[in-house]
């Protein structure tokens, strides 16, 4: 009895979790196309419903009712598959991610661990779909985002060896408390370039823009999903942005503190926000990094391949590699105020 | 010196940061769309829009079936067929003009001597059936009849170029 009421009280915190981040992700399309917009000097959708606020329903029900087109010479079973991997990959990974003091769903000790896996997994989405639509732009989409997905891991995962180092443990939690002390005791200070290259090398593995070659709508129509329609469509973009999302959570909780008060250490402001829950802190930060998100896009133009790859191992890589080294020095030494 | 320079703007990121800027200030500047249905932008007295068929202030139509604008029509769209009328003056008994063939030229208007065929302001105009392409005479008319006052204002103001 009791087992059954811990995994109903599970299942209902999954089903919270996964309808937030659903309908935000909904409310992100919306407001992509609100900034992007508004940084064109356009306005953007506002015909349905106030200030256009019903657009990304509409936009859900003309998805729903699309017809899902099976290319002839794909292989069936796993075009269907490619995007249940993609979503489910990129929901599994909130999992571990602490929205408050006590609200994780799972609080394992390796969280980290988990995330970096996940992340991974999450291309297999991409290149089944590449391979299984049997379509040359599918499958060139497929080849880049493998190889850029490979490249910008590596400097991804030395950035969270960075962290790991810095805060001891894999346990997102004790990441998170291991940041407690105010705005300059975050990791995105003693951890700048980690925090960089982080930043840079997920918006690379999420395939957005500016390094969205996997899509690349001029050169390669859609990438890896031009023979995709209706709802199996609407799966991959979904995955997208609920990676975006999570990518966002990640550098919020790893570089800033998670649900940690902006004003703690600071004399009055402390007491003044001390009834803001800590979930609230954790979203404003992640807004933050979505809203760059959509600045980015609006500004950068697309890399090319070669410069992609560049970047990702000329660069980024011997970056995160020698500040590793500066890090373990830190920590050896107790470096005052943050590894003491 | 140069390269250390060069290496120290690159890893800071400054030119990413200066197009951030930009991008930024656009963001909070004001938006130049015009919302179609509701605004409109300004629209010269000469526009080229679909057709109509004017008449006299006293009701006569103005057409004398010259058949000017059918010989000067590029695209061949205009048919005319003429009759006299009972009362003797002569009339067209069909105007047609094939949607789908003018290119919106103006030639018939310039050639007309009398200012019956003319083209109106409106462009924003549609039709569902394939039938429907070919104005005829009755309906040029009607749109005549439904736009002399702009059709007239609008040659009034470009009278001194006429």
């Amino acid at each position: 009895m009791e087992g059954l009421l811990l995994i109903g009280g599970i299942i209902v915190k999954i089903i919270v979790i996964i309808l937030v981040l659903l309908l935000s992700v909904a409310y992100i399309t919306f407001i992509e196309r609100k900034v992007i917009g508004y940084m064109q000097s356009r306005i953007g959708p506002n015909r349905i419903g106030l200030f256009g606020l019903l657009q990304p329903i509409a936009d859900v029900i003309k998805l729903l009712n699309k017809e899902i087109i099976f290319p002839q010479a794909s292989n069936r079973y796993l075009f269907v598959i490619a995007p249940i991997i993609s979503l489910g990959t990129s929901l599994a990974a909130w999992a571990v991610i602490p929205f408050d003091k006590t609200a994780v769903l799972a609080n394992i000790n390796a969280g980290v661990l988990f995330i970096l896996a996940l992340s991974s997994l999450g291309v297999y989405g991409i290149l089944i779909a590449g391979w299984a639509s049997n379509s040359k732009y599918a499958m060139f989409g497929a080849l880049r985002a493998a190889a850029q997905s490979i490249s910008y891991e590596i400097a991804m995962g030395f950035a969270l060896i960075g962290v790991m180092m810095a805060a001891g443990s894999l346990n997102f939690q004790t990441i998170v408390k291991a940041q407690a002390g105010g705005v300059w005791h975050w990791y995105w200070l003693p951890l700048l370039p980690l925090f960089i290259v982080y930043w840079i090398a997920g918006i690379a593995e999420t395939n957005r823009a500016p390094f969205d070659v996997a899509e690349g709508e001029s050169e390669l129509v859609a990438g890896f999903h031009v023979e995709y329609s209706g709802m199996t469509f609407a799966l991959f973009f979904l995955a997208e942005y609920a990676n975006m999302v999570l990518i966002s959570a990640l550098l919020a909780v790893m570089f800033l503190g998670g649900w940690l008060s902006p004003f703690q250490g600071i004399p009055y402001l402390e007491s003044v926000f001390a009834f803001v829950p800590g979930f609230v802190w954790l979203l404003v930060k992640l807004s933050f990094f979505l809203f760059c998100y959509l600045w980015f896009r609006a500004t950068f133009p697309r890399y090319r391949y070669d410069q992609i790859m560049r970047l990702g191992w000329k660069v980024l890589l011997p970056v995160t590699i020698v500040w590793i080294g500066v890090i373990a020095l830190a920590v050896q030494y107790h470096l005052a105020p943050w590894f003491t | 010196m140069r390269r250390l320079f060069r290496y120290i703007k690159d890893f800071s990121l400054w030119d990413l940061l200066v197009g951030l800027g930009l991008t930024g200030r656009y963001f909070f500047k004001r938006k130049i769309t015009i919302q179609y249905p509701e605004e409109k932008t300004p629209m010269s007295p000469r526009f080229r829009g679909i057709h109509a068929l004017r008449r006299y202030p006293n009701g006569e139509e103005r057409c004398i079936a010259c058949k000017l604008c059918e010989a000067v029509c590029p695209a061949l769209a205009i048919t005319i067929e003429a009759e006299p009328r009972e009362d003797g003056s002569r009339r067209t008994s069909l105007y047609e003009i094939d949607l789908f063939k003018c290119v919106y030229c103006g030639f018939c208007e310039e050639a007309c001597p009398v200012d019956a065929i003319v083209l109106t302001r409106n462009h924003d105009y549609h039709f569902e059936n394939r039938v429907e392409k070919t104005l005829t005479k009755e309906k040029l008319l009607m749109l005549g009849d439904k736009y002399e006052k702009q059709i007239a204002a609008d040659r009034e103001e470009d009278k001194g170029f006429r």
